[in-house]
């Protein structure tokens, strides 16, 4: 069986790839490793390509969303065509050159649904999923053949003899082994690299059942035999193939979410040259002591100083403050920084893996390498089960030659049919199945798993570590405390915002929208990036900003200053608002008698606040990223699992080092790697349900063990004792399989009765 | 007895077109988007006339 457990450090190694140029992209069999390639054809791309636009839909879920997106796509001049995608999540749409993905996602956000854009040209790259396509050809010539040598296989069963019997045999030999050769070279692949490598995986007893039933049927057909073990062979290769499909295509969706992560950040920066004009160039290619220009609005690509102009930059992703920092000529800026109003030019420092935002990474990495450790039930099962197959098989065989005086024929047909009956078919699919059914449950709730053994982790979970801004908060600051009488300063600040990208002066103009207050005239409107904003009403000087600029007196605070003229100014407060659902999701996860945290860079004030509205009791503010990773990995050594939820690069150290952990879709990219869920939606309600669906599946996989020992509990004495017939080996085998796939879909039934 | 000489080609010929009819299947690039097909038939865009 060999689940290929897909863990944390394969995704990480695709951050690193895309800036190491020396990487050679090939084929690989893990599937995070082949985005690896695709990471880092973007990274050494740099001109914008227009081709076909994808978008990324994750909130599509029905056929009125469908021709919903569909309508309003084609509705728009220049759309020629455009196709939903809802298995996926995506819509493919066909363009005109002067169609902008902005205005397609604007059209979109005004129908109500969001979306993202994807790097088409990166997704293409990789999206042909031929491995899926192969395991689902040769599963359709399993299957058929399965059927074919069944109803043959009946007629023997029921008392075909002599000449019937042999031609039924034949016909049944002719189907099987062409059959078997094609549908079983995955597991003779795989097992012929186990057994290089001195193992023995699943694959190896499952490869050695199907080619000793076969064999043993030829011999037996030829010599007019009674028992022939076609259908066995035949069997085992749909069903083990069945259950290797169901755990590509969990692996593919998770490949899937890792290519749109990729395709998602387009790393390119704006390069100025010795002559003074602008080149886009890929991150990769700078070097310390190059010019960079950062428009407002973007991320920095690199570390450096400030070489001219002033602006407020966002440092939430890499420290947690809520409050935006000045930046003028001198100041030091990182990596993963936002600009907010001005234009800068900075200096490179530091660029590609020198940046602090590397090094982050690389506490990223090492915090990793503990969770790797792990060992999937599946992995544990098998190490303990395949030995056994064999010994036993071979017991039998060295216990019959003794038993009989030497009858080969005999002991080989019993050690087949000890090897048949043993082969780990439903063990196969036990773990396959829940993890499917499991999944498939998530994603209805938009949770996305990345890690093949991140449901079994979570059921283990007994405390949960929050991150405050952005993840908790969404990190999109709301006025406070506006009466009806604050209408004409709203009018005016509104105004004066409208054009401005800072978080303050956005807040402050969706506020007046929300309240219907329409935005007053205001002349000569100027930023003064780092400052605020001023402009003339009635002919009034009026000005937004900082306190200082103003003329306020500075509160205690997020605020911005409102001075109309000459009379006194006015503060706005502001207040970080809850990411939907976040109380539902604390008082849940307490409810669970799990132990809540929330660690966080921000301020004291700012983190008390919070952790009271929520009822959280542990919190830390002012945390370092060390200092995140050094509180949960304190936490694991006392024995506690601990699930992580962060967005910021300063929570991407502790992510890794959680036994699991979670990031919002809206996160950095950085921290979306180091997780094991991607939380698709904005709505946080959805974490204890998750945890009681991880615990629910692990059960379910134990059940499934503990069945599939049961059958064979029955079904090896009969084989031992060398009363095993063909028809016995189908009934056990096909049972127990039934079984255990009925059980992994109770699953997803489970609710629906109940209600 | 003659009759199966009759009966395992016929069942045969059968399956193997039910075989050619999934091969064409997943060639034709059917299995991309079962959750999308799954719920277009419940869409009404066409349901007086066929798509232009």
């Amino acid at each position: 069986m060999a689940l290929c457990s897909v863990s944390g450090a394969p995704w990480l190694c695709q951050a690193k790839m895309a800036k190491d140029a020396s990487y050679a992209p090939g084929f690989s069999a893990c599937p995070a490793c082949s985005v690896a390639p695709l990471a880092s054809s973007i990274a050494h791309r740099s001109g914008p390509v227009q081709a076909r636009v994808v978008l990324s839909l994750p909130g599509v879920h029905c056929a009125a969303c469908i021709s919903g997106v569909e309508r309003g796509l084609i509705a728009l001049p220049g759309v020629r065509d455009a196709r939903v995608n809802l298995t996926l999540k995506r819509a493919m749409i066909d363009a005109t050159p002067d169609v902008t993905p902005e205005m397609l996602i604007a059209a979109l956000g005004r129908l109500g649904y969001e979306a993202h854009e994807l790097d088409a040209g990166a997704l293409a790259a990789a999206q042909t999923d031929w491995q899926g396509r192969d395991l689902l050809m040769r599963l359709g010539v399993a299957g058929f053949a399965m059927m074919n040598v069944m109803l043959l296989s009946i007629a023997v069963w029921s008392g075909a003899e002599d000449a019937t019997r042999d031609m039924f045999h034949w016909i049944s030999g002719m189907i099987a082994l062409p059959t078997v050769a094609f549908a079983g070279q995955p597991f003779f692949r795989s097992a012929i690299v186990a057994l290089r490598a001195g193992r023995l995986g699943m694959d190896v007893p499952i490869s050695l059942a199907i080619i000793l039933a076969s064999a043993i049927s030829v011999y037996e057909t030829t010599q007019s035999g009674h028992h022939a073990y076609f259908d066995a062979a035949v069997m085992l290769t749909f069903f083990l193939l069945a259950g290797r499909y169901l755990d590509h295509r969990t692996r593919a969706v998770a490949r899937s979410a890792a290519q749109e992560l990729a395709a998602l950040e387009v790393p390119r920066a704006v390069r100025l040259t010795q002559d003074g004009t602008e080149e886009v160039v890929a991150i990769a290619a700078l070097v310390p002591g190059d010019l960079v220009r950062v428009r407002p609005g973007a991320r920095l690509p690199v570390d450096g100083c400030v070489q001219s102009g002033t602006s407020e930059i966002d440092r939430a992703f890499l420290t947690g403050e809520s409050l935006p920092a000045m930046a003028a000529p001198g100041t030091d800026v990182s990596a993963g920084e936002v600009n907010l109003t001005g234009p800068l030019v900075v200096r490179v420092t530091a660029a590609g893996r020198d940046t602090r935002l590397h090094r982050i990474a690389d506490l990223v990495a090492m915090a990793e390498s503990a969770r790797t450790r792990y060992t999937s039930l599946a992995d544990r099962a098998a190490r303990a089960y395949s030995p056994m197959v064999h010994i036993l098989a071979l017991v039998a065989f060295a216990g019959w030659m003794q038993a009989s005086g030497g009858d080969l024929r005999l002991s080989l047909n019993i050690a087949a049919a000890v090897l048949i009956i043993t082969c780990p078919c439903a063990l196969g699919l036990a773990v396959p199945a829940v993890v499917t059914a499991a999944s498939g449950r998530l994603y209805k709730l938009g949770l996305l798993i990345k890690s093949g053994t991140a449901l079994e982790r979570l059921a283990a979970i007994d405390t949960v570590v929050f991150d405050k801004t952005g993840t908790l908060t969404k990190g999109a600051p709301r006025p406070i405390g506006l009466g009806p009488q604050d209408a004409g300063d709203l009018a005016i600040a509104a105004g004066l915002a409208q054009g401005s990208a800072h978080p303050l002066a956005q807040a402050l103009v969706a506020e007046a929208l929300a309240r219907a207050i329409a935005p007053a005239r205001i002349d000569d409107v100027q930023e003064v990036p780092g400052y605020g904003i001023e402009g003339r009403h009635a002919g009034q000087r009026v000005r937004l900003g900082r306190a200082a600029w103003v003329g306020a007196q500075a509160l205690p605070r997020t605020a911005s200053y409102l001075a109309v003229g000459t009379a006194p100014p006015r503060a706005f407060a502001f207040a970080d608002t809850l990411r939907d659902g976040a109380p539902e999701a604390v008082a849940g996860l307490l409810a669970r008698g799990l132990e809540v945290w929330v660690i966080s860079g921000d301020a004291e004030a700012a983190v008390a606040d919070l952790a009271d509205q929520l009822g959280i009791a542990h919190r830390v503010a002012g945390a370092l990223p060390e200092e995140k990773l050094a509180r949960v990995q304190d936490m694991q050594a006392h024995g506690r699992h601990v699930l992580m939820v962060g967005d910021g690069l300063n929570d991407t150290a502790a992510l890794a080092a959680a036994h699991v952990s979670v990031a919002p879709a809206s996160g950095l990219d950085a921290a979306r790697v180091a997780s094991d869920i991607v939380l698709m939606g904005q709505d946080l309600r959805v974490l204890p349900e998750a945890l009681r669906i991880g615990q629910l599946s692990v059960r379910r996989i134990r059940q499934n063990f503990a069945l599939s020992a049961i059958y064979n509990i029955v079904a090896v004495p009969i084989a031992l004792a060398g009363f095993a017939t063909p028809l016995i080996a189908a009934l056990a085998m096909s049972t127990s399989s039934i079984t255990v796939s009925l059980n992994a879909m109770r699953l997803n039934g489970g609710r629906r009765w109940k209600r | 007895m003659e009759t199966l000489g009759i009966l395992i080609p016929v069942s045969l010929v059968l399956g193997g077109l039910g075989l050619a009819a999934f091969f064409w299947s997943l060639r034709s690039r059917q299995y991309d988007d079962p959750e999308g097909d799954a719920r277009r038939i419940l869409n009404t865009d066409y349901d007086d006339a066929p798509k232009p």
